[in-house]
């Protein structure tokens, strides 16, 4: 019980203060670490909910695919960040009104809520023979299968819209052409010579 | 707040970790209004925290519901961020900046 609750705060802790070095850091760079940082947190926690496929998930995806993204991005793109932080000061006390209030709104609901009877009705039990991978499977391509076909089509979306949207035809580079290397011929561009010993070659 | 209930991790504590790490999110939206990366990056935060409750409350209830909405919104994350990044790029090859008060004129 005291190593679950350390672990939690442990887990929570980093991941409040690596949150906050996210949005504070100078760097962007840093900012994306931070961020990776958050999810491998969010992972633990996961795993302290028992949610283990999730945890997997998000270290894979988010850490693997997103924050990656995000870096590529942050690296690729020749940008001033320095000019961006101005007035950086001047938004402080607004946005910090903003959370304050914000967290003391949430916190009061979270900390005074109560369940109703209501809510405790299940619609997809857990069991406790099965894995939770197992469980996941058995619901998720049953009861919630157009859900998932059409979070599968907003991926494909996603993926031709990112495509699209970035994809450039620029004059000046020199691109590669399949079809015209496919239908060279050795006849189009080899010629044989037969050299005689002693004289040289005119081509 | 007495140490048995401190140290006994229930709903309330993930509850008020996700209000926390949702605050934090929208602090970075109105912080860095300029740098439309770090916005996305906040966007991502709000997202972990919504995550945080849902499972938080799918162990809650012993409800696998819970853990599917997570899947379907970490989907609808990870698409947000790709659009939001291609547009991204396509906007800095276009205005040389990223800065998001420029983007006011909707002229091409």
């Amino acid at each position: 019980m005291i190593g679950e609750a350390l672990l939690f705060y442990m887990f929570a802790g980093t991941l409040i203060l690596s949150a906050s070095c996210v949005i504070l850091a100078r760097n962007p760079v840093h900012s994306v670490l931070f961020l990776i940082l958050c999810f491998l947190n969010g992972t633990g926690l996961f795993l302290l909910l028992n949610a283990e496929l999730l945890a997997m998930t998000l270290a894979i995806v988010y850490v693997g695919a997103v924050a990656v993204l995000f870096l590529f991005v942050v690296m690729m793109l020749d940008i001033d960040f320095q000019e961006l932080r101005q007035g950086l000061s001047k938004y402080a006390p607004f946005s910090a009104l903003i959370g304050l209030v914000l967290a003391a709104e949430l916190c009061i609901v979270a900390l005074g809520w109560k369940p109703s009877v209501h809510l405790t009705r299940t619609i997809a039990p857990q069991t406790a023979e099965l894995t939770n991978t197992q469980m996941i499977g058995s619901v998720l391509y049953t009861d919630y299968f157009l859900a998932f076909q059409v979070a599968g089509l907003i991926l494909l979306v996603a993926m031709i819209g990112a495509i699209t949207l970035t994809l450039r035809f620029r004059p000046e580079t020199r691109r590669q052409n399949p079809i015209e290397q496919m239908h060279r011929t050795p006849a189009d561009t080899l010629t044989l010579h037969k050299i005689e010993s002693g004289k040289g070659v005119s081509l | 707040m007495t140490l048995d209930q401190a140290f006994t991790i229930g709903l309330s504590h993930y509850l008020v970790l996700a209000a926390l790490l949702f605050t934090v999110g929208i602090i970075g939206i109105f912080l860095n209004r300029r740098n439309v990366i770090i916005i996305l990056m906040s966007l991502e935060l709000i997202l972990l925290s919504a995550n945080i409750n849902f499972v938080a409350f799918s162990n809650y209830l012993q409800d696998l519901a819970g853990q599917i909405f997570t899947i379907f919104i970490l989907t609808v994350a990870a698409a947000e961020a790709a659009i939001g990044l291609a547009i991204l790029v396509v906007y800095f090859r276009n205005r040389h900046t990223i800065k998001v008060d420029d983007a006011s004129r909707m002229h091409g």
